[in-house]
């Protein structure tokens, strides 16, 4: 009998951690990675990562975590796990802080934490404007001592195609394609983890690394896991539009004070260094005096898309408002937040410290993802190594990291993301390893033929794509992917459109079948693996366009004009009893969790209650 | 009417029949035993675009300058904002990051050729495992004795972060290897980058209490006395990393504990609990 060993999807952080958890209780895990895990898109993390360590006399606490979580995503983040989260958010920080992590200092050489988004705390641990860079080095440099220590044997370069499942439905493994021989192998395994990022590339142009397709998830659902709540995605308020992506412009620059204005004047053309105060409108400062800049993500996108799209008021009457830092002294912004200072003056041209910055909303984050469960120990936190934690619905096979829908419920916080990402692979290691203990039969004794059978089924497969000779252009087809998805299923929703698009994913789908695969070469044909990437992203966004066309009503970032709540009366919502009526019905009917499953007929969708033991929900405002 | 026209791939509207064109010389080489040469292409010219964006533009209709249909260039890339350490390639004979090479600043036609100092895979891509071995070499980790939650940290000043904080921005890109002339695909000198890790987790309190075993990781062939001192490393360094005062202040070091290795057996150590690490 062969020895037991893991399989680890995915380089990011979620992926890292799952792997460390694994390999400190001894297990041999293989990691899986499309890139060299050290260039995977956790890298891009810019603001920080959030705990309530309560270095600044505030009083924060990790209940206060949770509440502003839970109501940051308007109440459907999964609470359970979003309390065990941010219960262990200090000893996590606490931890990157013991593997080196540069985090900045006070002057007593204590951690710093900064102000974000959703949030009255100074709560954001942070290493300059690179904060997720330096915690992905972190987890990847005890990975490669593992490594080095023959615990973890990583296959880079390699794509996850889909589960090997036994008789039963079990996953007992992987079947993967070496991106660069293209050799597809058979990787038997106790249990898989998932943590593939997310979808940003099925919306064309958007933060996200050119690499996150969101491939390994739609290849998942289409075999059978459940994909939850997919309408909700995050378009985060200020990145610089380009050609090729959209360039994050963190959170981070409003936490150290920067503002968002545009001049009160429509289609002023003056040099806004020479708009005096008085004629500028800083309207996040003047609609939400509490928060200000730092107004949750989805309520600052769409106040930018306001002020742009429907009063026309954006600068030179085009989509873009001013990010302004030129306040704060160069020698601060150098030292707190240099890393997106660099990106602007790089890719632009103007340097933000003596000019303000243009951004606008874009594509950042996919709050769903693929549905795992999570078993609730007596303090309503994820029950300790149970292997129902980070579990999906197809048994041995988990999910952690933005790949699952759990923690961020309609609307993620900044500076959430590093930590779900890590607290998913705590919990989802000592899952997996549970698992593996309690199951009945290990993949080791599963017959061989079931692998040799899947390998097969793969490389007809690539063997069919090879052949594809038609007129269509994989590439092309997949900016039409973009340009329709951006349009449509971003930040405003309207039911018509939503069905337009999802006429015109089933076009594309059509198209797909008469594309011609550009490349017939055996070393490193990167269309080849493309087309087929490709349909797991029609498949993707399919699920996130019909989930949005049958929630008729707005959470989060999901927004509908059409099913919009008119304003309280009151400025605190809960003093207008009529609206707090209607708030609570709407609320009672939408308190759930959209769950799709594949069908040959396309997504099926149904719902489930969202349990809310940790905090009852309320309106959400923030005025 | 040309060549992809009458194939009938169904290519992207040429860009409003763009009216300014950059050229483009970019090396294709199939695998690395194939032979290997430039081809031309010409794509439609757009305010702010990169390299990377003109690559994939090429994707979305590979024909070559010539109109003749061809494979899409193969590159490796990810993050796009210089951060993932994926795009290093010679850009006009100069080796950089693709996706901040900007094409208005760049002198035309544009020639994009791999980095010549790693084994090809295929086009722009080359292989860098050498780099991710030598951070094995030189144990760039600190020495973790769990994930379990025993609170903070050593506690560091503003300035100490400062120092490492830049070190550790080095993405593994390549460049400073690319620059380096003592380095070729036959020897295997280790390069700046490593050596400045080495520097980055020395630096670190707890770092610090198995630096001799990293210093020693930096001796012998291939370390850190191969170095001649050339100092392009530090030139073509994307982030900037002071890669010169890295080697100097390792060399210190290094020598430092090379001394102390032949006059003093350490004996105390050796004696410890444990053991050396």
């Amino acid at each position: 009998m062969s020895e037991q060993r893991f399989t680890v999807v995915g380089g990011g952080l979620a992926g890292l951690m799952t792997v460390i958890k694994l390999c400190e209780a001894g297990h041999k895990v293989d990691l899986l990675s499309i890139v060299p895990v050290k260039r995977s898109h956790s890298v891009c993390a810019q603001g920080g990562i959030n705990g309530a360590v309560n270095t600044k006399g505030e009083g924060d606490h990790p209940d206060i975590h949770v509440k502003d979580t839970l109501r940051g995503g308007d109440f459907l983040a999964e609470q359970t796990s979003v309390k065990g989260m941010c219960y262990a958010a200090p000893g996590i920080i606490y931890l990157l802080d013991r593997m080196g992590v540069p985090f900045n200092r006070t002057p007593e050489g204590l951690l710093d934490f900064r102000r974000f988004g959703g949030t009255l705390h100074h709560r954001t641990a942070f290493a300059g404007a690179t904060t997720g860079q330096q915690l992905l080095y972190a987890l990847d440099e005890q990975v490669r001592r593992f490594e080095a220590d023959g615990k973890v044997t990583k296959f880079e370069y390699w794509e996850w195609l889909g589960m090997v499942k036994d008789g039963s439905g079990r996953c007992v493994g992987s079947v993967a394609m070496d991106l660069r021989t293209m050799e597809v192998r058979a990787i038997p395994a106790e249990a898989v983890m998932l943590a593939t990022g997310g979808p940003g590339i099925v919306f064309g142009r958007s933060t996200n690394s050119i690499i996150n397709t969101g491939t390994a998830a739609g290849r998942a659902y289409l075999e059978g896991a459940i994909y939850a709540n997919g309408e909700f995605i995050q378009v985060h308020p200020t990145s610089i539009p380009g050609e090729d992506k959209l360039r994050l412009m963190s959170e981070s620059v409003r936490g150290e004070g920067g503002r968002v204005w545009v001049p009160k004047k429509k289609g002023d053309t003056r040099d806004p260094l020479s708009i005096p105060e008085e004629e500028r409108w800083y309207f996040l400062e003047e609609k939400y005096p509490k928060y200000k800049n730092l107004v949750p993500r989805d309520v600052a996108t769409r106040e930018i898309f306001h002020v742009c799209r429907e009063l026309g008021m954006g600068l030179g009457g085009r989509d873009g408002v001013y990010l302004d830092v030129t306040h704060i002294p160069a020698s601060t912004l150098d030292a707190k937040i240099k890393g997106v200072m660099e990106i602007y003056e790089k890719f632009v041209g103007d340097d933000p410290r003596r000019h303000p910055m243009v951004i606008f909303p874009g594509m950042h984050y996919s709050m769903g993802g693929l549905y795992v469960t999570f078993e609730a120990g007596p303090n309503l936190e994820p029950l300790p190594a149970s292997p129902k934690n980070q579990a999906t619905n197809i048994p041995g096979l988990f999910a952690s990291g933005e790949a699952d829908y759990a923690y961020h419920g309609a609307n993620r916080l900044g500076a959430n993301s590093l930590l779900s990402c890590i607290y998913g692979g705590m919990i989802g290691g000592p899952a997996m390893m549970s698992y593996a203990r309690n199951v009945a039969k290990g993949s080791t004794s599963v017959a061989s033929t079931v692998f040799e059978d899947a390998k097969k089924q793969w490389a007809e497969r690539f063997a069919s794509i090879d052949r594809m000779n038609g007129a269509e252009n994989p590439y092309v087809l997949a900016r039409e992917l973009g340009e329709v998805m951006t349009e449509n299923v971003t930040v405003v929703r309207r039911n018509d459109r939503l069905r337009k698009t999802l006429e015109k994913l089933a076009e594309l789908k059509d198209r797909w079948n008469r594309i011609n695969v550009l490349d017939h070469g055996h070393s490193s044909n990167r269309p080849l693996s493309f087309v087929n990437q490709l349909w797991n992203m029609f498949a993707l966004g399919e699920v996130i366009t019909k989930s949005a066309l049958l929630r008729d009503e707005s959470r989060g970032a999901h927004y509908k004009p059409e099913f919009q709540l008119p304003e309280p009366k009151t400025r605190d919502p809960t003093q207008d009893p009529e609206w707090m009526k209607a708030w609570k019905e709407r609320h009672q009917k939408w308190a759930k969790i959209t769950l799709a499953r594949w069908t040959p007929q396309g997504s099926e969708i149904t719902y489930e209650d969202i349990p809310t033991p940790v905090l009852d929900p309320e309106p959400r405002w923030y005025a | 009417m040309d060549e992809a026209t009458k194939v009938g791939l169904n290519t992207e509207r040429r860009a409003e029949a763009a009216e300014k064109w950059v050229t483009f010389r970019i090396w294709r080489q199939e695998s690395a035993s194939a032979p290997g040469g430039f081809e031309e292409f010409r794509v439609p010219y757009r305010k702010g675009a990169n390299v990377i964006s003109c690559l994939m533009e090429i994707q979305r209709n590979p024909v070559n300058a010539a109109g003749k249909p061809t494979t899409p260039v193969t590159w490796d890339a990810a993050c796009l904002e210089e951060v993932c350490g994926s795009c290093a390639m010679n850009v006009n004979g100069k080796v950089r990051m693709a996706c901040s090479a900007l094409v208005d600043k760049l002198e035309w036609p544009i020639t994009l050729e791999p980095m010549r100092k790693f084994p090809m895979v295929r086009d722009l891509c080359v292989d860098r495992t050498r780099m991710f071995e030598s951070l094995k070499r030189v144990k760039a980790w600190i020495e973790l004795d769990g994930t379990y939650n025993i609170g903070p940290g050593p506690r560091q000043s503003q300035s100490e972060q400062a120092q490492r904080y830049v070190l550790s921005t080095c993405i593994t890109c390549g460049s400073c290897l690319e620059a380096c002339p003592q380095i070729t695909q036959d020897n295997d000198f280790m390069g700046a980058a490593p050596i400045s890790q080495v520097r980055l987790f020395n630096l670190h309190p707890t770092g610090a209490m198995h630096a001799d075993d990293r210093l020693r990781g930096l001796m012998g062939p291939g370390g850190i006395q191969d170095c001649g001192k050339a100092q392009n490393c530090v030139q073509v360094c994307p982030k900037e990393i002071p890669l010169t005062t890295s080697i100097a202040s390792m060399n210190r070091d290094v020598t430092r504990l090379v001394v102390k290795d032949l006059f003093f057996k350490d004996e105390e150590s050796e004696a410890a609990v444990g053991g050396p690490a």
